[in-house]
């Protein structure tokens, strides 16, 4: 090392020494939030009140929401009018419209004719007054009305659709489960990077290198962690057949305790129980960059011949991935995080795209409640095409022909869809 | 390991360095500038400073994480609910969720290991149940909903919008052929095959898009990183 560069580092270290007492100061000063329309005039011509004012619980929600309707105001013709400018409408509220003072809940645009109050109590009752405010100034109070009370309700009746459809879903499911368990063969074609799961396990039992698994870094409560699991057990049952290594880091103790009976099961499944070891998987660190900090270094460390990496993902993809890539490992990856799905595809060998992770897990057990839950999913998606193509062409037919029936056709279609 | 006298050196007046920046905010400064550089030295090749900061970020983030979840969720939403109202109507759920909670815990029994696997079958039960819907709602519903629609825009004046039309219609293709792909009851022979292939490449495109843009998004944490390094550590950035 010679004295220019000793030099250079000294001079380095002593701006780093100066550089630390700089200490960000906090600017907190902060205007205070207005809870009310402000009087920005003295004496100003009040506008025409809210008329027709109604509330009522807010339907098919958990409680806890009223939902305040009125007519608007007869000057509320648009913020360019002339003569009276309606800017709003405030809503009050209070639990004793006689003892206790009205208190703002709320601002609704003009124009509008709701306003929702979400923070209400099941166990009170409220009554209301819509505040209708102008530019210049002018306040006019509606009626009061009241009381009302909020209340839960067992069925969102709104979402009665959504209820249709995954009920479809659910005894087509039913249906193949049944039919899967009393022996009929259903049939499931080949997905890709399956074939080279195989491959992939002996190119690490001949190089007598470990496979590294990755179940995703999120928890047992998600579905892609569940699948990302299963399909460790068809490895870990191949593995124990061929007496390889496999290390399961996990950021989650969750997944990291259903992995060990995966594992395990795997193990007894095949006839070897004794050479089960709860080493092979263990705990890192829930932190996202801890984890892929210990993972890389595990990568770099033991050289893997196969890395599997079958969950749930977010940035930490590419890092595993690239440095996988990097150490000259096999790579298999199944995520259903459409963001994450790009570095996957680019750095790794084979990619399960989606919903072929959740294929791949019950191509590999062949268990009826998979193939069956896998049949059923493609029901619906038979039904999703069909009603694309069915709605699609409807509105085409309406706009070439302008018939009315068929656009109104062609809207049922698109409100079967609908969430509100 | 031999050090060379200039390296010893070096070493001696960082640390030196280093303990002169100790007021809380210099330290704390120079301490992530240290860990920075020290993770990003795995970019050359894994080394024994890579290894201590790894080492230390898994440790601390570990006991971080452990801390923050007996607070946030042991603590908050078991303990505290149940000392608060032991024994009304409302705390039997809690008693639910804490027998579930030791159950899982019999697994440091090998004995009564299996008990742990009831808690297991709750949480990915429940789980799949509440993420059946969510996905119902989210991913297909509005997907659908989004898709329908005709395939020939107008403009305000009668004409013919070409560039929504064609948009319409990649939407649609694009959505149905992507169906086809994931959908497994099917080989994927002759037209269905072909239609697959599409959708496969649909899907390609998209993911082209994604990771150009996540690129840049990774780009603009490195540039962080880099503000951090000279702006805020070695303050060259003004």
């Amino acid at each position: 090392m010679n004295r220019s560069f000793v030099r250079s580092i000294l001079l380095l270290l002593a701006v780093t020494a100066w550089a630390v007492f700089a200490v960000a100061q906090d600017d907190t000063t902060q205007p205070a939030p207005a809870d009310t329309l402000q009087e920005t005039a003295p004496v100003a011509e009040a506008p025409a009140p809210a008329t027709n004012v109604r509330g009522e619980d807010t339907p098919g929600d958990e409680g806890g929401s009223i939902t305040v309707f009125w007519d608007q105001s007869a000057d509320d013709t648009g913020i360019d009018a002339e003569g009276i400018t309606v800017i709003g409408y405030e809503i009050r509220r209070t639990i004793d419209a006689d003892n206790v003072p009205f208190h703002s809940v709320g601002f609704a645009a003009p124009g509008s004719e709701r306003f929702e109050d979400a923070t209400t109590s099941d166990d009170s009752t409220y009554y209301y007054v819509v505040v209708t405010a102008s530019r210049d100034g002018g306040r006019a109070e509606s009626d009061v009305i009241g009381p009302v009370q909020s209340s839960p309700q067992w069925f969102n009746t709104n979402r009665t659709n959504v209820f249709i459809i995954g009920l479809i879903i659910s005894a087509a499911i039913l249906y193949f489960i049944a039919s899967a368990r009393k022996g009929k063969q259903l049939f499931i074609r080949r997905i890709a990077g399956l074939e080279a799961v195989h491959d992939a396990i002996g190119r690490a039992t001949e190089m007598g290198r470990p496979i590294l698994y990755i179940p995703g870094i999120q928890d047992m409560d998600d579905v892609q962690t569940v699948a990302g699991v299963t399909i460790l057990g068809y490895v870990a049952r191949t593995i124990a057949e061929y007496d390889t290594r496999i290390d399961v880091p996990t950021s989650r103790s969750i997944v990291m305790s259903t992995a060990r009976e995966t594992i395990k099961a795997a193990y007894i499944s095949v006839g070897r129980p004794d050479a089960y070891s709860d080493d092979a998987v263990h705990y890192v660190t829930d932190e996202q960059f801890g984890y892929v900090a210990a993972v890389d270094g595990i990568m770099v460390r033991d050289k893997p011949a196969t890395c599997f990496y079958m969950g749930a993902f977010f940035a930490e993809s590419l890092i595993m991935a690239e440095t996988g890539n990097s150490i000259g490992a096999i790579q298999i990856a199944g995520t259903a995080m459409p963001a994450q799905l790009p570095f996957f595809v680019a750095a790794c060998d084979y990619t399960l795209i989606g919903e072929e992770l959740f294929a791949a897990s019950a191509y590999l057990s062949n268990e009826p409640k998979q193939l069956g839950s896998l049949k059923g999913q493609d029901v619906g998606k038979l039904v999703a095409m069909l009603a694309i193509l069915a709605g699609v062409g409807l509105f085409t037919l309406a706009q070439l022909t302008g018939a009315e029936t068929i656009n109104n056709a062609a809207q049922w279609v698109q409100d079967q869809f609908l969430l509100n | 390991m031999n050090l060379r006298p200039s390296t010893i050196l070096v070493l001696v007046v960082s640390a030196i360095l280093f303990v002169l920046s100790a007021n809380s905010y210099g330290f704390a400064l120079t301490l992530a500038a240290f860990f920075t550089l020290g993770i990003f030295s795995f970019l050359y090749k894994d080394n024994p400073m890579y290894k201590f900061c790894e080492a230390v970020f898994v440790g601390i983030s570990a006991g971080y994480w452990f801390v923050s979840l007996y607070y946030q969720n042991l603590l908050a939403k078991l303990i505290d609910p149940l000392v608060a109202d032991p024994v009304g109507s409302g705390a039997i759920p809690y008693y639910v969720v804490a027998i579930l909670g030791i159950m899982m815990l019999m697994r440091l029994v090998p004995s009564i290991g299996w008990i742990s696997r009831w808690p297991l079958s709750v949480i990915v039960g429940a789980t799949a149940g509440l993420w059946f819907i969510t996905y119902l709602q989210s991913n297909a519903m509005l997907q659908l909903q989004n898709t329908i629609m005709p395939i020939q825009e107008y403009a305000a004046d009668g004409s013919l919008n070409w560039y929504q039309s064609i948009g319409n219609l990649t939407v649609m293709i694009g959505t149905i052929t992507g169906v086809i792909y994931f959908f497994f009851s099917k080989e994927h022979k002759g037209a269905f095959g072909t239609s697959a292939k599409v959708g496969i490449w649909f899907l390609m495109i998209t993911f082209g898009a994604s990771f150009g843009y996540t690129v840049m998004s990774r780009m603009s944490l490195l540039i962080g990183r880099m503000d951090f390094l000279f702006g805020d550590w070695l303050q060259l950035i003004l």
